[in-house]
This record gives structure tokens, sequence and C-alpha cells, in this order.
């Protein structure tokens, strides 16, 4: 038994990464749980319109909300529009008998804690608000998580099955064999990579169809637009896999690595808990995250109807992410052909 | 046109890896490239392949189209069937029509693969994969065939089937370059080159090799071991004397390829000379 324990030990010694992820996971894992593990939702931001927005403004109470913008001249409409682009969760629209509260229902814990703060307050004169939750009237939970669990599949699809797929060719000595075929370097990636897109896309669509029957989640915005974000976020979790590929001599240490970026997308990406919510100290990771620009953008396209000028800033965002992780992909891919496989 | 390594040399990390070796591979003819563990062969076949660049010296090689090429860890698709990798081999080099499934048939009947055609890769024998792997390569009839130790841990019968596909291949006039640590397969190529610690010890024909063993071999019988440099062979004892003269009980033998390639390592390591 000693002579097994020892070996195991020494075993270990040698696998610094997994000793690493012992070490390392743990902490991260409790200090990004311990700063964005939170439900109780401070800094909602706040939009007030019309002629006493000023003063509506003024009643709603610190810290639970943080008035953004007051804009006097806004019409409702305009306050659903930046409701819709996502730069302010509730909309106070003031000029008629009673002031209306618009609120994003995409924002389930931002809406819950608004609604929370609203009911302690005793409005001047007893004239309550009408409240109107948009886009997710009976704050379902489903119609939040199935567009967010839907890239969730994606990045597991995109990264950690890529990654294994191209490690998989390290390992059998095939990638050197690629690497004299009379193969660009170019034709070997995108071969690599298509079949991954391809089978990420239908999944997609299966899940996204498997959730509008069982969940009757609604799809109320442009396929087009959801198609584009979807593409650019698929590229970016491909690009990832082919990277994680080109530092993993194993498959054991590739699904190491790509479990090391599945955690945080789940945690601070705004699937679970609100990125606003979340410290500054940890939130600034979600937003080099692609999961949180997709999850922006298939709640946008599928719950708020937002249309390509309201969702421009994630896919923009996505696309740069695309340019960055794919580019350097394929340049540590074709040194890697070019070494025959040998990283 | 004369393929392979002119005075090369090549650092991996802190090694040298290869020291100004010259390796020819002449169509129709099989060249062997023939060491221990760590001797450089692989890496040889590498720069010969365009894996890896040398640090000084010249490769010459035809275009990538016609080469074939076949690393130590055979690199066959193991979730693919034997017809399958075929398949993507013939695909990969733009074959296609009748002549290239005549081809296809051919190579499965000499590699004798072809009741095996629905078979996984990853469920073939040692031996089998290696054949396939030499068929996939030889599939677009490639005029530099480079083979990486074909034969290490494959089956007596399977190693003789290997030698005819690669000793074919020849025939067919592709040019040759194969790896092994065995002396017996170098013996049969028409040129070999001898490394060790990535020096090339002696290089040309098993014969020239043969020709040019410095001073004299002995057989001792065992079990007390001659004076001088020696070495095992079966129960008796093989020694070395540079100066030919032989220890006493030691009795002259015409030396064979394996005691070539022993008297050519002790010979560079120094050995033989206080004797």
């Amino acid at each position: 038994m000693w002579a097994m324990i020892a070996k195991e030990f020494r075993e270990l010694r040698r696998d610094r990464r997994t000793v690493a992820m012992m070490i390392v996971l743990p902490v991260l894992l409790l200090v990004v749980f311990g700063y964005a593990a939170n439900f109780k939702v401070s800094d909602i931001p706040v939009v007030a319109t019309g002629p006493q927005a000023g003063q509506a403004a003024s009643l709603l109470p610190a810290p639970t909300f943080k008035v953004t913008e007051i804009d006097p001249h806004a019409s409702e409409a305009q306050a659903e529009t930046r409701l819709r682009n996502g730069t302010a969760t509730i909309a106070i629209v003031t000029g008629g008998a009673r002031p209306l509260l618009l609120m994003d229902g995409t924002e389930l814990f931002s809406v819950q804690s608004a609604q929370g703060a609203l009911s302690r307050l005793s409005p001047p004169g007893g004239m309550s608000p009408r409240v109107k939750i948009l886009y997710n009237p009976h704050l379902t939970t489903s119609w939040v998580m199935v567009p967010g669990i839907a890239g969730l599949i994606l990045v597991f699809i995109g990264t950690l099955i890529t990654s294994l797929g191209v490690v998989r060719e390290r390992q059998s000595g095939t990638l050197e064999q690629l690497a004299v075929m009379p193969f660009r370097a170019w034709d070997v990636i995108a071969g690599k990579i298509a079949p991954y897109l391809l089978l990420a896309a239908v999944d997609l669509a299966f899940i996204i169809a498997v959730g509008m029957g069982l969940f009757h989640v609604p799809f109320t915005g442009n396929v087009g637009v959801f198609v584009l974000g979807a593409a650019l976020f698929l590229l970016v979790t491909t690009g990832m896999g082919v990277l994680i590929s080109t530092v993993s001599q194993s498959q054991g240490q590739a699904i190491q690595l790509a479990f090391m970026t599945l955690l945080p997308q789940v945690l601070l990406s705004g699937l679970i808990f609100p990125v606003s919510a979340m410290a500054a100290g940890v939130r600034w990771i979600s937003y080099i995250l692609p999961l949180t620009y997709f999850i922006q953008i298939s709640r946008g396209v599928m719950l708020k109807n937002a249309p390509l000028s309201s969702l421009w800033p994630p896919i923009g965002l996505l696309a740069v992410l695309a340019v960055v992780v794919l580019g350097l992909a394929i340049v540590r891919f074709r040194r890697d052909l070019a070494a025959g496989g040998g990283s | 046109m004369t393929w392979g390594l002119e005075n090369v040399s090549v650092t991996i990390g802190k090694t040298r890896a290869l020291d100004d070796v010259t390796v020819a591979v002449r169509p129709g003819r099989v060249t062997v490239v023939v060491g221990g563990d760590g001797a450089g062969k692989t890496t040889s076949l590498r720069v010969l392949a365009g894996l890896l660049a040398p640090d000084s010296g010249t490769a010459r090689r035809p275009a990538k189209e016609t080469i074939g090429y076949v690393p130590a860890t055979a690199g066959l698709y193991g979730d693919l069937t034997v017809a399958e990798n075929l398949d993507f081999t013939a695909r990969a080099y733009g074959l296609s029509g009748a002549g290239h499934a005549r081809r296809e048939d051919r190579i499965l009947d000499r590699t004798g693969l072809a009741g095996a055609r629905r078979r996984l890769g990853g469920q073939l024998s040692g031996g089998m994969k290696r054949k396939l792997a030499t068929g996939m390569a030889l599939l677009h009839a490639p005029e530099l065939l480079i083979i990486d130790e074909p034969t290490t841990g494959v089956d007596p019968v399977s190693r003789v089937e290997l030698w005819k596909l690669i000793t074919g291949a020849a025939a067919e006039g592709a040019a040759v370059a194969v790896s092994t640590t065995y002396m017996n397969e170098a013996a049969r190529a028409d040129q070999v080159v001898l490394l060790e610690a990535g020096r090339e010890l002696a290089g040309g024909s098993p014969d020239d090799i043969l020709r040019r063993v410095p001073g004299a071999v002995g057989t001792a019988p065992g079990p007390q071991r001659p004076e001088g440099p020696s070495w095992r062979r079966g129960v008796n004892w093989r020694v070395w004397a540079k100066d030919g003269r032989l220890p006493p009980g030691a009795a002259r033998v015409e030396p064979d390829f394996e005691d070539a390639v022993v008297v050519a390592a002790l010979a560079a390591s120094g050995e033989g000379t206080a004797s």
C-alpha cells in the first residue's frame, strides 16, 4: 500500500497542472462565488422620463436603485427602448395621471429586488405607480434560463469537444501526418472546426425548439440577428477550443482547461447571477467572457424583440473576441502544424 | 534525383539531436537509418519529411504531394474503418476515379487487409495498424516514402510482410527511408546510416560497412569474459581487437552486420584504444 501511495504522490508531483487546479480552483470558486453569487441586487439602473422625471428619480432609495439617466423630454416608447437596449432595467415614466414603472422582466432578480424595495416605499399623496413588467410578465425562470443555457451548451460543444478533437489528432500522431500531407494550414483548421460548428448550430436550433415547445419560451425577435450573434459566439468558443488544444498534450489536460474556462462563464456571465449585482472586483471578468454577450443577444432577440440596432454593442464585442481568440488560435495551431503536431 | 540530408545538424532544446548527419535516399532504393534509443533516427526522418527545420545543412525532398510519411505512432484514425482511412488519404491527395479504386484494392491485397475493410483502425492489431499506415502512405505512389520504425513491437510474420511492402515500394521506383533498431533489417537495405547520440558512426551499403570494420573480431566461449572490448552473442562472447591481435582463447570470425555496428560504436567511443 505504501508503495502505491508513494507512487501516486510522485506522479502527482510531476502533473503540476492537476496540482495547480487542486489548489487554484477551490480558491477561485470560493472568491468568485463569494463576490458573484448575490441574489440581492443593488444599483439597478433606472431611467426617469417625463415632466416629473427628476422628482420621481429622487424618491428611489439607494443603493437598490441607481438612476443613470433623467430625461424630461423622453416618451414612454423611448423609455422602453432603453430597457430593450439593456441600458436600463427600470424606467419611470411620468406625465400621466399616475407614474408608470416599466420593468425588464428578463432581469429576474433585479425586478424582484426592485419590487421588494418599492413595496416598502410610501409614495407621496398615497399615489402608487402603475407597474408594467415587460418581456417576461410572469417572471418565468425558464424563459430567462433557456436562452442562457443554449449559450452554455454552445460553450461546451465549441470549447470542450473541439479541443478534445484536436488533441486526439496530436495524441494519435495523425496531426504529424496531416502536416506532411498537401494541406494548407487553413484547410486543416477549417476542416477540423467546421463539423463542430455545424453540430453546435444544429444543437442550438434543437435546444431553442425544445425550449419553445416545452417551456413556451417566446421567440419574438429577428432570427437573422440571433443567427449572427450565435455564429460569432460559436467562432469564439471553437477558437477557445483550438487554443486550449495547442497548450494541451493530452485529452485530460484539455478537459481541465476547458472546465477552467467553462466555470467562470457559468458563474459570471449573467446566466444565474445578475452582472450588475457582482462586486466590481469580479465584474470586470464578466465583460471579457463571450457568454455574457451571447446571453444579452439571445435574451434580447428571443424575449425583448431587440433589433440589430439595439444589440450592436454585444454583437460588436463578440466580433472583436472572435477575431482575437480565433486569430490567436490559428497562429498557434499553424505553428503546431508546422512542427508536426508537437507543441 | 537523390533526396536526403546533407550535413544536417539539429538542436532540440539543449540537446544536439543531429550533428552533421548525411542521409542519401535514392529512387528505387531503401535507405535504413539504424541506431538505438535517442540516436537521432526519428529526428533525421522528421527533418527529411519537412516537419523539423535543420539548424544547418540541407534537406532535399520532393513536393509534399509526392511524399508518403508514416510516423512512429502509425498515424491512422482509430475511429475510422480501414476503408475510410484509405479513403481519407485518397481525398487528401486528390485521388479519384477507377484508377484510384484499383490502387486501393491492390494496397488492401498487398497489406493483407482486404478482409478487414470494415474494421475500425483502433481495433486492428499492432502489425495490422502498421501495414494500414504504410498502405495509406503508399496510396498516392509517392516519390519519397519515409517510415519511422515500422517494425518496432511487431510480430515476426508482420515484420516480413511490412518489409515486403517497403521493398515493393522501392521496386516501383520510390526512394525509401526507413528507421529501425533491428540490425538484421538494416543488413537488407541498399544503404545504411548508423547513428548514435545524433552522430553518424558509419554509412554506406551493408557490404561497405562490413568491409570497413577495423581490426579483428573474434569469438570466445563463455562464461568467462575475454580481455578487451567484448559483447555477448548467445552463450559466447564476441571480442574486438582494434590492432588485430585477439586475446588468448578467442578465435577470429568474419564479422556480420551486427558485429560491424557494435564495432563502429566501440570505435566511436574510444573503446579498444587502451587495450
